[in-house]
């Protein structure tokens, strides 16, 4: 490592080039298209550079105009910010209290390898008894029934990064302020809440992309702009007869546009987490 | 403060998510099972007991052995392609060199796009008359006429191979590189001073800082590679010719678009049945590496 030829510099120039390539060019392929003029892309050769910048689409697509192409994206958008929103707030519920019981019990923490073996689970096995449950309650093509889904992909995530994130907190803190004669409800609230506030901001932001991502369900249990999220506008928009692939294109670009700006800003966060364990698929 | 207070409280505390988790996984597997002995239809019908009839009708059935075939091709070729590339761009990503931060923060992309959008995105590239896939091979003189890529069975399920690695690569290459970090500088300086060749310092230097990550990588990612749908979905939704057909794809069809849930069910428990056993076998094979480093 400590001496090393020009070659060998070269060939780690090369390899770096190629790397952000490989990795840069589809995703600005993405982008072009979104501004690109439509016969640009129809064009032979084609043309790898807009003519003129076209922002007609995201200008469509971001137009509440009633019955267009716009109404019915952002109808799917807030859809998608219901869902994930409602799904995230009652994982992390359900999941902070769980967390610190395994975290500080560990007599108990077998019923969290059980709650994690779940993640194994294929959707398909949930999905017909899920459909029909839903069917029964009323709960098809509804933000509510599908956020109750999603649950089943949050929970045990959750739980398992903020269980994570109370064992690195000392005990000995807690048990320092019950000898002090606080109560459990003070230590949790002023001391232990608080410690843990970063790890709980983390977990969220992941069940909020998990959410976002999720697809399956989403096609299975919602049928149109009331309940339809944008996964699967995009897919519908994609496996439709849309002639303009910009407009596709666009679409992409607004649906991946929260989770890389979160992934970019929480670099660090996300990486320390998906080392630890936790992996969004 | 009596154990037996300690753990009531645990449980006590542990009630909402218990209670979650029975009503949205526990009950649905359960029914899942009771389903896949009946011939229930998706809507009107509840179905009768049939027994075993739609396992052995799914186990000896063609297009459950196909969709198997090309579940494994799919999951063992993307998950080693994404193995083989996370490990090479990690070992670059751990080299000095300008600009190695900008490339690290990069690497988040492809994870980050949504899975349907990178599928539509791909989609695009792969497209007949318009994709840039066949306007670049054709620019370069690679082929003469513009090809389908999804449209020819020969060719959809590497397509969709490349779309999925693209997207997972890097998600391996960051898990290599923290693990790649946590390599003591000195062990590597006094492998080099002790005259070790690259591939020995990578073999017995390296490597045993890498493989536990790996292997945890290796089983997370083939479990996600075995139940893989949404990419095919939007690209190719199983065709063409049941090309692409996977596992998931099957039971969707089964259950969803030709409303035979106890069929259905009994596929998907197949399926469940698999990853557990996969997944099992993988613990028992990380349990060893645990107990031999």
């Amino acid at each position: 490592m400590e001496r090393q030829g020009p070659l060998f510099t070269a060939f780690v120039y090369a390899s770096a080039l190629l790397l952000t390539a490989v990795v840069l060019a589809p995703v600005i392929w993405l982008f072009v298209m979104s501004i690109s003029p439509a016969a640009d892309l129809s064009a032979k050769p084609l043309n790898w550079w807009p003519s003129e910048i076209d922002l007609s689409r995201y200008r469509t697509l971001l137009s509440a105009v009633e019955n267009s192409a716009g109404a019915a994206f952002i109808a799917s958008l807030m859809n998608s910010l219901q869902v994930a929103g409602m799904a995230t707030l009652a994982a992390i519920a359900v999941a902070v209290p769980a967390a610190w019981a395994v975290s500080r019990t560990p007599a108990v923490s077998w019923s969290l390898y059980a709650v994690i073996a779940t993640y194994m689970l294929p959707p398909v096995a949930l999905a017909v008894p899920l459909y029909m449950g839903l069917a029964y309650f009323g709960l098809l093509n509804s933000v509510f029934g599908l956020a109750l889904v999603y649950l089943t992909i949050l929970a045990p995530f959750t739980t398992w990064l903020l269980k994570s994130g109370f064992d690195a907190i000392p005990r000995e803190i807690e048990s320092a302020a019950m000898i002090d004669g606080a109560r459990l409800d003070q230590i949790l609230r002023l001391l232990t809440l608080p410690l843990a506030a970063p790890v709980m901001a983390t977990s969220a932001l992941f069940a909020f992309l998990l959410a976002w991502d999720e697809f399956f369900y989403a096609l299975l249990f919602t049928s149109d702009l009331r309940a339809k999220t944008l996964t699967v506008a995009i897919a519908d928009l994609a496996g439709g007869r849309v002639s303009d692939y910009g407009l596709i294109a666009t679409a992409g670009v607004l649906a991946a546009l929260p989770p890389v700006l979160i992934g970019l800003i929480m670099q660090r966060a996300l990486i320390s987490g998906l080392t630890s364990g936790g992996v969004k698929g | 403060m009596s154990g037996t207070w300690i753990s009531t409280r645990a449980w006590l505390l542990m009630l909402p998510l218990l209670v979650v988790m029975i009503g949205v996984i526990g009950w649905p597997l359960v029914d899942t099972v009771r389903l896949s002995f009946t011939d229930a239809k998706l809507v009107g019908t509840t179905g009768s007991f049939v027994g075993v009839d739609n396992y052995e009708r799914m186990l000896t059935g063609s297009s459950f052995q196909r969709a198997l075939v090309t579940t494994t091709w799919f999951a063992v070729v993307s998950v080693a392609a994404e193995m083989v590339l996370g490990v090479l761009a990690a070992l670059l990503l751990n080299q000095r060199f300008r600009g190695r931060t900008a490339l690290r923060a990069l690497m988040i992309l492809p994870w980050a796009l949504p899975t349907v959008v990178n599928a539509t995105l791909w989609r695009l590239i792969y497209n007949p008359e318009y994709g840039a896939l066949n306007a670049a091979l054709t620019q370069l003189g690679l082929i003469d006429s513009y090809r389908s890529w999804l449209g020819e069975p020969g060719s959809a399920l590497t397509a969709l191979i490349i779309a999925d690695c693209w997207k997972n690569f890097p998600l391996v290459a960051l898990i290599a590189l923290a693990a790649l970090q946590a390599v003591p500088r000195d062990i590597t300086a006094a492998a080099l001073v002790d005259g070790a060749g690259p591939f020995n310092r990578f073999r017995f230097v390296i490597m045993p800082y890498l493989a536990g990550p790996l292997l945890v990588a290796l089983v997370l990612r083939t479990i996600e590679a075995f139940k893989v749908f949404d990419i095919i979905w939007v690209m190719t939704r199983g065709g063409p010719a049941n090309s692409t057909r996977t596992l998931s794809i099957l039971v969707y069809q089964e259950a969803f678009s030709f409303q035979r849930a106890g069929a259905g069910a009994s596929l998907a428990l197949i399926v469940t049945l698999l990853v557990t056993v996969l997944a099992a076998a993988y613990a028992a094979l990380l349990r060893r590496a645990a107990g031999a480093s």
